[in-house]
């Protein structure tokens, strides 16, 4: 083997590995298929290991088989080795007819496999190995289930159904002054957790499943360090469990991806020169062609010659999402509002294979330079880079066919790339990003074609996963802009986004929109939604500058807080006359006649809220 | 953004045709027509289609259009820029190939040794511009001869065969400078 088998990623799993392994789906499934596939399959997985590119090539030529909604249950944008192997299995299941070659060439091999099956291999032929095979499947089924069982019935024992998690008052003022013992701190979630999961079952007696989240949210906050707010609010997106996996998954960096230049190069002959420098990468996922994830590098991955040359940029798969949704077409004017630092402009302009023009703006002048050395660097031609509060559009120009909104956010998605979100994100943020964000959209649905023959698409994606930046973002846009529907973002994986939140509904239609989780998918977070304008709207031909609509959405949000938020505000007046009346009854009914007029003039001076 | 004057256009067609040749004629009969630009000293080669969408932006805000190939001096002279590259490349008159034990030097700004190359055109007059590539014909960087190919051939293996004038390098090592 040369240096491409030493660069080839993971060792195989050993053959014990494979046959004992846990993942009794497949195992079963594999089984009944053929019974001879797990050892043969070592054998031809050797020969095959060697050209690395051609085995993917081949898998994705392969019909799906079965094994397909085990993928999708699996649900990652990344295939890992399982997967990998997975493929593999099937891709010799297909030319199992060189089976017997590596059945007949030794039999020391073919022992091992049945090592812990007590002898049974003395009877096996070939006529009785299928009804074999299934009856040992069945024997180790229900042992496991039996096991599994006992474990269970053990749990129960054990478990003290009211254990006391809570720390008493005492102990809590005692723990205040100490530095957090974070061991504990660690286990006391864990088991808080537990208790929420089943709340009957296993909460303590007089205490509220809100002492429980209190405490609970104490501790994420010293064990995690986030602020309380913020530690608060991601809580409430998630069940108790979810969430310690979110923060979790927030404490451990996403993996390197980077995306084939596709105007330069293409995605194999990439991978190839990558390899020959020692870098150790591998296809992201099958739902992407351009995208290969870097395990590790023997030099600098963002300055071999091949990134210089523009061969390839870095860039997090999440943020191929919004650009595949917004699927641009050749000969297309598209605009990127929020463009720097230039990965997903870079891919839209590959996609249209250089053809028609991309509008990169960017607000930040200083974010503009990397945005204009990426696009040089890539060699895109099409482009033109401007500098405009997106909110200018479509004043500085419209007639889209198509537009990206890549909204500047909390980036609550992206905590594990930048820690210092955990601490300086308050209310004030969460109210002053979200009005910043309608404006935007609105001024992208403004600023598209609806008459467009090809496209007519707006795209609005975040990498927070707020429902506040996202879901009420679209929702608003949807009430203010009749002529916009949302529609599907042709993406195949990611969740619904919400269509009720905290008893704020939202239109039916968000289940369209995706969202994407760093727990759930080993992603950033990340949110997509894709609309289609099927009207021009009167708003179209605004003449309205950034301070304008600044200014009209003050004035709107001023007027329509009252019916939208959760709260009516307090009518002073109002609540005055009805309480002088309520009290004037009450003297009355004591027997007292009521001054006129004296007492109202008290009740309004120390009546304010 | 405005289109060149007739001054400017003469400066900086001689600078391209240090490095094309008669080719330069491809840069202005292609099937979609493209044009020079000038925005802010610097000179951008672009589809004349996008040139046209590209004035609904004004002066202050626009940063780019299409391809930037260089600036000009305060002096009035034209430097080109590493982003011409895959234009001088596609047309390129005088070529050298580097082998992968020189690629790394080159781009850290170095010049371009007799050891280093892999081959190179027959027909290299001295001082003339030159493009580097690399052994997989990846463009890296231009220059200029310091001897010409049948000089080359006598040269020592640490002689200089071309100075550099621009690599790909330069992304990284100038980025705060080059772009804006």
């Amino acid at each position: 083997m040369g240096r491409r088998a030493k660069n080839k990623q993971g060792v195989p799993p050993t053959l014990e590995e494979q046959t004992q392994g846990p993942a009794p789906v497949r195992k079963d499934k594999k089984n009944k298929k053929d019974f001879k596939v797990t050892k043969p399959d070592r054998k031809t997985k050797k020969v095959k290991e060697i050209p690395q590119l051609p085995v993917e090539e081949a898998e994705e030529e392969l019909p799906e088989e079965e094994d397909d909604d085990v993928v999708r249950e699996k649900m990652t944008l990344f295939d890992d080795s399982d997967d990998e192997e997975m493929d593999n299995d099937e891709f010799d299941i297909e030319d199992g007819s060189d089976d017997e070659v590596y059945d007949s060439d030794d039999e020391t091999h073919h022992k091992p496999m049945f090592s812990d099956d007590e002898g049974d291999e003395d009877e096996l032929n070939a006529a009785n190995m299928e009804a074999m095979s299934r009856r040992l499947d069945d024997e180790e089924e229900s042992d496991e289930e039996m096991a599994e069982e006992e474990l269970m019935e053990l749990m129960k024992q054990h478990q003290n159904p009211r254990a006391q998690i809570l720390p008493t008052a005492e102990a809590a003022a005692a723990e205040a002054q100490l530095p957090p013992d974070l061991h504990v701190v660690r286990t006391r979630i864990l088991e808080i957790v537990k208790v929420l999961e089943d709340f009957k079952g296993l909460a303590e007696e007089g205490k509220s499943r809100n002492d429980y989240t209190t405490q609970l949210l104490k501790d994420i906050c010293s064990y995690y360090g986030y602020n309380e707010y913020l530690a608060e609010k991601l809580f409430n997106l998630f069940t108790p469990s979810e969430a310690i996996e979110f923060f979790e998954a927030n404490e451990v960096p996403r993996p390197v991806t980077i995306r084939a230049n596709t105007l330069k190069t293409r995605r194999r002959d990439l991978a190839q020169s990558l390899v020959n420098r020692g870098v150790n990468l591998q296809p992201i996922g099958k739902w992407t062609k351009v995208g290969l994830q870097i395990f590790d590098s023997a030099v600098p991955i963002g300055a071999t010659p091949e990134y210089l040359c523009g061969h390839y940029i870095l860039q997090a798969a999440s943020s191929f999402l919004p650009v595949m949704a917004m699927d641009p077409q050749e000969g297309e004017r598209v605009l990127d509002m929020a463009a720097s630092p230039g990965g997903k402009t870079t891919y839209i302009s590959a996609l249209m294979k250089n053809t028609g023009m991309v509008f990169a703006n960017d607000v930040s002048k200083p974010r503009i330079k990397s945005l204009i050395a990426n696009i040089h660097r890539l060699g895109c031609k099409n482009t033109v880079v401007c500098n405009y509060d997106a909110r200018e559009f479509p004043k500085v120009i419209g007639g889209f066919d198509r537009i990206l909104l890549d909204a500047p956010c909390s980036g609550t998605g992206v905590i594990s790339k930048d820690q210092a979100v955990k601490t300086n994100r308050s209310e004030k943020d969460f109210i002053q990003l979200p009005h910043l964000q309608k404006q935007l959209l609105l001024s992208a649905i403004d600023s598209v074609d609806a008459n467009s023959a090809t496209g007519g698409v707006i795209v609005y994606s975040t990498c927070s996963v707020m429902v506040e930046e996202n879901e009420a973002v679209v929702d608003y846009a949807l009430r203010k802009r009749p002529n916009v529907r949302l529609v599907e973002t042709g993406l195949e994986i990611g969740k619904e986004g919400f269509t009720s939140f905290r008893g704020k509904t939202f239109s039916p239609k968000l289940k369209l929109t995706r969202r994407y989780y760093p727990h759930t998918y080993n992603v950033d977070g990340f949110y997509v939604a894709k609309f289609q304008k099927i009207a021009p709207s009167p708003q179209d031909k605004t003449k309205a500058g950034a301070r304008e609509k600044e200014e009209a959405a003050r004035a709107e949000e001023e007027e329509e807080r009252l019916i939208n938020d959760d709260f009516a505000a307090f009518d002073n007046e109002e609540d005055s006359a009805i309480i002088d009346s309520a009290r004037r009854s009450q003297l009355r009914r004591k027997g007292i006649k009521p001054l006129p007029g004296k007492p109202k003039d008290k009740k309004v001076a120390t009546k304010d809220e | 953004m405005r289109p060149l004057t007739e001054e400017e256009t003469k400066t900086v067609f001689e600078k391209l045709a240090n490095y094309v040749g008669r080719n330069i004629s491809h840069f202005i009969n292609n099937e979609d027509p493209h044009v020079f630009r000038l925005q802010k000293d610097r000179v951008y080669y672009v589809e004349e289609k996008i040139a046209k969408y590209a004035t609904c932006v004004s002066r202050a805000q626009l940063f780019s259009v299409g391809t930037c190939l260089g600036k000009f001096t305060k002096t009035g002279k034209f430097r080109l820029h590493i982003t011409a590259l895959p234009l001088l490349a596609a047309h390129a008159r005088h070529k050298i190939w580097i082998k992968p034990n020189g690629e790394m030097p080159f781009l850290y700004g170095n010049h371009v040794l007799k050891a280093h190359i892999g081959k190179m055109s027959d027909d290299i007059p001295e001082h003339a511009g030159v493009i580097v590539y690399s052994m997989s014909d990846s463009p890296l960087g231009f220059g200029v001869s310091a001897k010409s190919s049948l000089e080359v051939r006598r040269l020592d293996p640490t002689g200089m065969v071309a100075f550099r004038q621009g690599d790909v390098g330069e992304y990284l090592r100038e980025e705060d400078t080059l772009f804006a």
